[in-house]
């Protein structure tokens, strides 16, 4: 076996796994919001998380536009705390507006709804670091039974 | 009796302790100091080819197929409860996370590790690595340290490939045999699949098994009672203790990196 | 050619600093065991520098263990063994790298790189030790796979070999760098009388041409008496003869004579130590 063939087929090898890197990286996995620079922060608290993890997503409308980031537990008041990521090309939420933590499907797992609110001029925009203060389980009919067949708490 | 059985024991834990000290000295002997460029991109594409390229069939075909049986098991118990469209899903999450690094990891050592060992241990049974000392070349960064960087290099390019083509089997499967939703598949696997999360975790994986894998393929080569009985016996031994540890090691990183 | 006065005055400078003493290895009160089973029990030997010294002994007895000991590949239990001057066993491990730069050996199994062909074997030291041309080494093989006659065999795989052909290829290779010392184990083994003859001669020639040393390790005797300066007689984990061809054949211990005759029966045992035949085959009865 000459050298030749050697280098071309070891090149060959690693340009296959490029490939098929490239596959997972753009046509399996979720590459939006995964760097920092384009997005900003949101809080919001709730009575109960349920089974919202860290990097669950963010949807308005079913669209997703941001990720949570991370959730602790106030030590004051132990509610838990959500920390959002959302994508800088969607910066104007009202203060208005609700946070839901919904479920997809009837088992899939749990992300977060904004449903944007009314807009006048007492109104303010949501910025960097704000708290959406209106937060709510979710009223959707599927969460609903989601809740009776597997939270009979 | 209790004497004798307590001194079997101590006999056994020294036993191990000298055998993992050993490895570890082999391991660093080949993995430190600067390696000379010159010589060493030969040695290393002449083993990439070897360890990485001679094992890309078995493991396209393999991914190939673990993806149908996926697909195909994952269909028959999701369509019962209406969440077919979870089919993508289901599969890429298993072959991401899982049985991407861990076969490809059990693959690997049943091809190229049990091949390593076997080779290694007749080099040092015809005194090839003998020989070599005495020529002022030590085996340890000719023989043993391209072997060692060439698996851990194509062990993880062997799980990316073997869970890509997974992904597709489960495609072939899902989508243009029983029919779920070409855009489905593809979108509900978005919206679950995280780049860090799922892909890098399970290549972070795959690196350290191909540690495990290269480190044990090629110390119980290196260390081989050099007839044809120890090295038979050292070969099986390797294919044995890697998928042993491979398996342990997952259920670690496993509950270090989705447990919490 | 000019790399051959390079790789002479190489070795000149190195010669300078060991001017001092004419005995190239030193081997004092060296005692060395496997296990349980002592080989060597407080020994002594010493190999001129420049000359052909011999070493001979029954099958098992350690020959090759103490070229390895020489080699620094073994490590003796107590005693010393000098290499220029310097302590093998003390070494540290590039030190040791070091000094083999400048010894090479033979493997009684002759150890040809399985992977490789005969002329990459050859080229092996020469391209892991020099910075040369391929073109320059491509001579180098060439001549030194012509002096043992293997010119034509040159793109065979060790495993197209025979054992004769595959004990030369290694011949070649173990002269490839010309070594300052060089060490033979069994060397005239599966030849036939014509390459028997050419080995013979080669050894000889090295030695002369070159100013090396050579360590032979043989059971031949008349080969051995032929080109020998020096010769050992090791048996019971010790030398119990020494002295040049000729004085070795006046040598009053029967032990040496017997060796020398190759008589079956007589002061060395033929036999690995056992019990007695008659009791262990009466025990079977
Ligand atoms: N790796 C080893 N482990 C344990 N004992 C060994 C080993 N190699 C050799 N021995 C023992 O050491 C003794 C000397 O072996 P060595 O190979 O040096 O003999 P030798 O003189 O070269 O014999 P021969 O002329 O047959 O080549 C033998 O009794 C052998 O049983
Ligand atoms: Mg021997």
């Amino acid at each position: 076996m000459s050298t030749r063939k050697i280098e071309i087929l070891v090149g060959l090898f690693v340009a296959i796994a490029v490939g098929a890197f490239l596959i997972l990286a753009l046509k399996v996995a979720n590459t939006g919001f995964a760097g920092s620079g384009d997005t900003y922060t949101l809080y919001a608290e709730f009575e109960n998380i349920g089974g919202l993890k860290a990097r669950s997503p963010i949807k308005v409308g079913g669209v997703v536009v941001g990720r949570v980031a991370a959730i602790e537990l106030d030590k004051n008041y132990y509610t838990p705390r959500v920390r959002l990521e959302i994508s800088r090309q969607y910066d104007n939420f009202p203060e208005t507006s609700s946070v839901v933590i919904l479920t997809s499907g009837l088992l899939g797992e749990q992300y977060l709804g904004i449903q944007p609110g009314f807009i006048d001029e007492t109104v303010h925009i949501l910025k960097d670091g704000d708290m959406i203060e209106d937060t709510r389980s979710a009223m959707v009919l599927e969460e609903l039974i989601g809740q009776f067949l597997f939270n009979r708490d | 009796m209790v004497l004798k059985q307590l001194q079997r024991m101590g006999a056994a834990t020294i036993h191990t302790i000298a055998g993992l000290g050993r490895a570890g000295l082999m391991l660093l002997g080949a993995i430190i100091g600067k390696p000379s460029f010159r010589k060493g991109a030969p040695l290393l594409l002449k083993q990439l080819y070897v360890v990485g390229v001679l094992s890309l069939l078995i493991i396209v075909v393999s991914g190939l197929f673990i993806g149908m049986v996926l697909a195909l098991q994952g269909y028959t118990v999701l369509v019962k409860f209406g969440a077919e469209q979870m089919l993508g899903p289901l599969v890429a999450l298993s072959l991401l996370r899982e049985l991407g690094p861990v076969v490809t990891a059990l693959l690997f050592a049943g091809r190229a590790g049990s091949a390593l060992t076997a080779e290694i241990g007749l080099m040092k049974a015809t005194e090839q690595l003998s020989s070599m000392e005495m020529m002022a070349v030590d085996p340890l960064r000719r023989i043993i340290a391209p072997r060692f960087w060439a698996g851990v290099i194509s062990m993880p390019l062997l799980a990316i490939i073997f869970t890509a083509v997974g992904i597709l089997g489960g495609h072939l499967v899902g989508v243009d045999w029983l029919g779920v939703d070409a855009g489905g598949y593809w979108s509900a696997m978005q919206a679950n699949v995280d780049l860090y999360q799922d892909v890098f975790n399970g290549i972070i994986k795959s690196i350290v098994f191909a540690f495990i894998v290269m480190w044990i393929a090629l110390h119980k080569g290196f260390d081989a009672i050099p007839t044809s009985e120890g090295i038979s016996r050292a070969t099986t031994e390797t294919v044995v203790t890697a998928s042993l540890a491979v398996l342990a090691f997952d259920f670690i990183l496993t509950a270090l990196m989705f447990g919490g | 050619m000019g790399i051959v006065p390079a790789l002479l005055n190489s070795r000149f400078i190195c010669n300078m600093e060991n001017t001092l003493s004419d005995f190239i290895v030193d081997i004092q009160n060296m005692s060395f065991s496997r296990g349980d089973n002592l080989i060597y029990d407080r020994m002594n030997m010493t190999v001129a520098q420049g000359k052909v010294t011999a070493i001979m002994g029954p099958s098992g007895i350690g020959k090759t263990t103490l070229l390895k000991l020489i080699g620094g590949q073994l490590k003796p239990d107590s005693g010393d063994i000098l290499f220029r001057g310097r302590s093998i066993p003390k070494m540290n491990r590039s030190e040791l790298y070091q000094t083999r730069k400048d010894m090479s050996m033979l493997f009684q199994s002759g150890a040809l790189f399985s992977e490789m062909s005969v002329f990459d074997n050859v080229a092996f030291p020469i391209r892991e030790h020099t910075k040369l041309p391929e073109s320059l080494i491509k001579i180098m093989v060439l001549m030194k796979l012509e002096a043992v006659g293997l010119r034509g065999a040159r793109d065979l795989m060790p495993a197209e070999l025979s054992g004769g052909m595959a004990r030369r290829a290694a011949l070649a290779r173990a002269i490839a760098l010309d070594p300052q010392l060089i060490m033979y184990d069994e060397p005239f083994a599966g030849q036939d009388p014509i390459s028997m003859g050419i080995v013979v001669k080669l050894i000889r020639a090295l030695n002369n041409a070159l100013g090396l040393t050579s360590v032979v390790v043989s059971h031949d005797v008349t080969e051995v008496m032929s080109i020998a300066d020096y010769v050992y007689v090791v048996a019971e984990k010790h030398v119990i003869g020494e002295g040049t061809p000729e004085q070795l054949r006046q040598h009053e211990s029967p032990l040496v004579q017997q060796f020398l005759k190759g008589e079956a029966d007589g002061a060395v045992p033929f036999h690995y130590k056992a019990a007695p035949y008659a009791d262990e085959l009466m025990e079977l009865l």
